[in-house]
């Protein structure tokens, strides 16, 4: 009976050791490229929001909250808000908060446009959707050592994972919400002889936002648990505090920083959970959706759950 | 009326490579065959028709006939396997990309089925969809936008928007974005199948109604039979891909000439398609005299003066009585005329008892009458008699 250690052992982690080595010695300019806006945009944000003075963080949050969620939700961000800064966290927090705005603005200048791509090519959606299987069911621990040989460890690395880890869902319902657009309405963009741009713009595109929207949701929760886990390559938040609390055992520290990333979750999840939920015959519009933002008012939520009708696609 | 419209050929087989089904169908394969074969599905197999200019042309067929699929292969929607596509004698298939778009921009729209408007514009902005992508300044579609939707009696309606309307009405918005552009080729693929039938039956008068002030060519699916003799000048019949019948309403009906389409035939209400011309009997001459001509038959005639206009109507004992005595009785008895054009409904409505329908031309001149038995004949679908048509 053969064993399985009698196998010859392939020198696979050694090739893939020399192979990313070569990489960060050679590419080290490109990295560097990539590394570069992200640190601008990062510190950008995390200055921003560490500048606002914390009743106005509230007021601001909350306001948003309202507007797109209605009073429930703002009323649970502002409690929660509160709390978190109660919990002695706030600066970490914000810090978390910077991780994740910057990841959403990168990862929809490029998820969106490779979902687009992808919409409109079998043959790219075709190379793109496994890979995009590989990275979300790869842990989210793993990708923090390419990123570390990379670009190095800190803040930036950490995001440079947050935001690879987090652009999956929203190429996909990118992908998805496209393709969803009912055949007949683009017939009818064709048969009034629209180009692709026309098409994408004045159809696509505004009928796939409700779904894009779920995507972004997803991309938000994705990015916060990342942005927790990055805390390992040294990347500041509450990711920090958790890890602090892990190293010295001291779980009144970890709880702490445990309880401020649920309620920062649960905020995120619930206002852009609101923001995504289509309303029948509502206009889509981006721009409808920032007007929605700052006119607000509870609207009823007509069930199209987008995750369910990902999995039928799928099926 | 000169030909708009031309299809040549046309055949469309879905799949990546249709030579070999192509060759099956030039040979004499049916859809059946190829698919057994092949599995590639026939959409169209050798479809040839001509479309007159400022007529609708009727496309009848039942589900999966292809009806659709000629619709789609005209503004190539779907992209013809072979064939000619002629519009004004322009060969549509060898367009490139940008000049189909021009085409379709601008000579050709389409109405759909499920109105395929929108849904997150209002119903001006669907209106003014196409001139749009044309490119036209906002301030001018929107005057053409509000027009036409005056026009399809939605003048109100405009920033509403689509899922607010009832089902006729967003067909209504659909109708008025295909003739906002100006196009004078219509293609409409089964745009009322989606409407109780009492609206159905308003928009199909509502179609009539536009045609007859834009006059435009219009090709019109439908597997709706009733529908097609409603609206059509012409009808083609298709089946399994290929069109089986094709002709006006009147002659596929009296003339089926396979059962498939006389199966649609026999349901049909005989009373509003067919005219008192398609039945009357030309008048026979019983009697001249001073008074003038006396025509018609047992059943009763008419007096006609010289120019063969009718002064009066004779019962059928009259005129058993002009037989008998061979005189003209002084009584000037009142009569009963229509149009060539009237429905047999109509003119069974004007039958009196005793009497002969008279039908008179435009200038009055009667041309010829029709008794009850033709009227029953044709309904019940005998044997015309005395049908000239």
């Amino acid at each position: 009976m053969i064993r399985a250690d009698d196998l010859a052992i392939f020198p696979i982690e050694q090739w893939i050791q020399e192979g990313v080595r070569w990489l960060a010695l050679n590419l080290r300019p490109l990295f560097q490229a990539i590394k570069s806006p992200i640190e601008a945009l990062l510190g950008l944000s995390d200055w921003v929001l560490q500048s606002i003075p914390f009743p106005a963080m509230v007021l601001i949050v909350g306001l948003v909250a309202w507007r797109s969620a209605g009073v429930g939700v703002a009323a649970f961000s502002v409690v929660s808000q509160i709390v978190i800064a109660m919990l002695g966290v706030w600066a970490e927090a914000m810090t978390t908060l910077s991780l994740i705005v910057t990841a959403i603005v990168f990862c929809a200048v490029i998820g969106i446009p490779i979902g687009i791509l992808c919409a409109r090519s079998d043959r790219t959606w075709n190379i793109v959707r496994p890979i995009l299987d590989i990275m979300q069911a790869t842990p989210t621990l793993v990708y923090l050592v390419p990123v570390v040989m990379l670009f190095g460890v800190g803040s930036v690395p950490g995001e440079v994972a947050v935001v690879t880890a987090a652009a999956p869902p929203l190429i996909r319902f990118t992908n998805l919400g496209i393709r969803m657009v009912e055949h007949e309405i683009v017939e009818a963009g064709l048969a009034f002889g629209a180009d692709p741009r026309q098409l994408l713009w004045e159809i696509q595109l505004p009928l796939a936002i409700p779904t894009i929207l779920g995507g972004l949701n997803q991309t938000v929760l994705t990015a916060m648990v990342m942005s927790v886990v990055v805390a390992m390559i040294g990347a500041e938040g509450l990711g920090l505090v958790v890890l602090q609390g892990l190293g010295r055992l001291d779980v009144g520290r970890a709880a702490v920083g445990g309880i401020a990333i649920v309620l920062l979750a649960m905020m995120l999840d619930r206002i852009t959970q609101k923001l995504a939920e289509p309303q029948r015959g509502q206009r889509t519009a981006l721009v409808q959706v920032l007007m929605r933002l700052m006119r607000g008012g509870r609207r009823e939520a007509i069930a199209a759950q987008t995750e369910a009708e990902e999995n039928r696609q799928a099926a | 009326m000169s030909e708009r419209l031309r299809i040549e050929n046309l055949y469309k087989v879905f799949g990546k490579y249709p030579s070999d089904a192509l060759r099956m169908l030039r040979d004499g394969g049916t859809k059946d065959f190829v698919f057994a074969k092949l599995g590639q599905v026939v959409g169209l197999n050798d479809v040839s028709l001509t479309v007159p200019g400022g007529v609708m042309y009727m496309v009848m067929g039942l589900s999966g006939s292809g009806k659709s699929t000629l619709a789609r292969c005209i503004n190539r929607l779907n992209e013809p396997s072979a064939g000619r596509v002629l519009l004004d004698g322009e060969a549509v298939l060898a367009l490139d990309e940008k000049a189909l778009r021009e085409v379709r921009r601008t000579r050709m729209s389409m109405v759909f089925q499920h109105f395929a408007l929108l849904p997150n514009k209002r119903v001006i902005d669907n209106v003014e969809f196409g001139l749009k992508l044309r490119g036209i300044p906002p301030a001018q579609r929107r005057r053409r936008a509000e027009e036409l939707l005056s026009l399809v009696g939605l003048g109100r309606w405009g920033h509403h928007m689509p899922h607010e309307l009832s089902g006729g009405m967003r067909q209504r918005v659909g109708l008025a974005r295909a003739l906002a552009t100006d196009a004078d080729i219509l293609i409409m693929d089964e745009p009322f199948s989606g409407l109780d039938p009492l609206i159905r039956t308003e928009m199909q008068d509502e179609l009539l109604r536009l045609q007859r002030t834009f006059n435009k060519t219009i090709l019109f699916i439908t597997h709706d039979f009733q529908e097609a003799l409603k609206l059509g000048s012409r009808i083609a019949i298709m089946s399994e891909g290929r069109i089986v019948r094709e002709g006006t309403p009147q002659s596929i009906v009296l003339e089926p000439g396979s059962d498939y389409v006389a199966a649609f035939t026999r349901e049909i209400d005989r009373g509003r398609l067919f005219d008192a011309r398609s039945v009357m009997k030309a008048p026979a001459v019983l009697w001249r005299g001073p008074a003038g001509t006396v025509v018609g038959g047992d059943g009763g005639g008419f007096l006609l003066d010289a120019c063969e206009r009718v002064v009066a109507g004779l019962a059928g004992r009259e005129i058993s009585l002009l037989r008998e005595t061979g005189e003209l009785s002084a009584r000037r008895g009142s009569y009963v005329c229509v149009p060539e054009a009237a429905k047999l409904v109509e003119v069974a409505r004007s039958y009196r008892a005793d009497h002969t329908v008279g039908v008179i031309d435009d200038a009055g001149r009667l041309v010829g009458v029709i008794g009850a038995e033709q009227i029953l004949a044709r309904i019940a679908h005998l044997p015309a008699s005395g049908a000239k048509s």
